[in-house]
């Protein structure tokens, strides 16, 4: 079987540029250990906690997977996935302009699929 | 550095002040490797708070769509803080995912929503680390105007 992948800007340093993908499994969950396999690093990229991070949005056949059961959303031949990054911010707190513009730390709120000091 | 034409300009800047307090946001899809924001595309901001933005899934996914059939990228990336300054807070810094976008931010803050200038300012923001960069303004794109607009008309 096989399941077309589309690969964000971000997370084609995983699979040497490539912007789409063949994947396979029955879930969305058993799809992410498949391309591990063959991209390693790209899992923890997306998986936290046993959940599609919070600032990553996978669709399958154009639905946002965390409206249709998550990674345990069921695929099937001939299914196509894609994998955005979420397009978010938000203002400062009071200190937090001056913080980063002095290099602060750089670690953000959890979820965010770009890093991989993510998740703590 | 960032090229932009002042209608583009404009539009951000009314879009900002037209969903003031809430935070707008939006993208300028481009012809891939042009570096050239030609298609303005606001977007709904699906939390609707003067403090976060965040597009909607769907719409996200729409907006990819139309950009791959079109052979396009988003050039720029754009909102507005509407009580602080155009400057990209920790929490923009961190959820930055789009490596080759210029991360356009406006402020509408002191009034400007209603008149004055609107500050607006362009950075990059690549693995945590921000430079702000140049905005240069033009009236139209020199060269290949045509595509500009076939871009813009589709």
């Amino acid at each position: 079987m096989t399941i077309e992948v589309r690969i964000p800007t971000i997370l084609r340093p995983y699979t040497d540029g490539e912007r789409a993908v063949d994947g396979k499994g029955d879930s969305v969950a058993e799809l992410i250990e498949n391309l591990e396999a063959d991209h390693a690093g790209i899992k923890e990229r997306l998986i936290e906690d046993g959940r599609v991070r919070r600032f990553v949005n996978v669709y399958v056949n154009d639905e946002d997977i965390r409206y249709t059961g998550g990674l345990d959303t069921s695929l099937a031949d001939g299914d196509s996935v894609v994998i955005l990054p979420a397009v978010a911010g938000g203002a400062p707190r009071s200190d937090d302009t001056a913080a980063a513009a002095e290099g602060g730390p750089r670690r953000g709120p959890e979820g965010r699929l770009g890093t991989a000091v993510a998740g703590g | 550095m960032l090229t932009i034409d002042r209608a583009t300009h404009d539009a951000i800047v009314e879009h900002a002040r037209r969903d003031h307090p809430d935070e707008a946001c939006g993208v300028v899809a481009g012809p891939a490797g042009s570096d050239r924001p030609a298609r303005f595309v606001p977007m709904l901001n699906a939390a609707m708070s003067p403090t976060f933005y965040e597009f909607d899934s769907g719409d996200l996914l729409k907006l990819y769509r139309d950009m791959d059939d079109n052979d396009e990228e988003p050039v720029v990336i754009y909102h507005s803080h509407t009580a602080t300054e155009a400057y990209p807070s920790r929490t923009d810094i961190s959820l930055a995912q789009e490596p080759g976008a210029h991360y356009v931010l406006v402020s509408t803050r002191d009034g400007a929503h209603e008149k004055g200038p609107v500050d607006f300012r362009s950075f990059r923001i690549l693995d945590g680390v921000v430079s702000e960069e140049e905005v240069t303004l033009v009236e139209r794109y020199d060269d290949d105007v045509s595509q500009t607009q076939k871009a813009a008309d589709r």
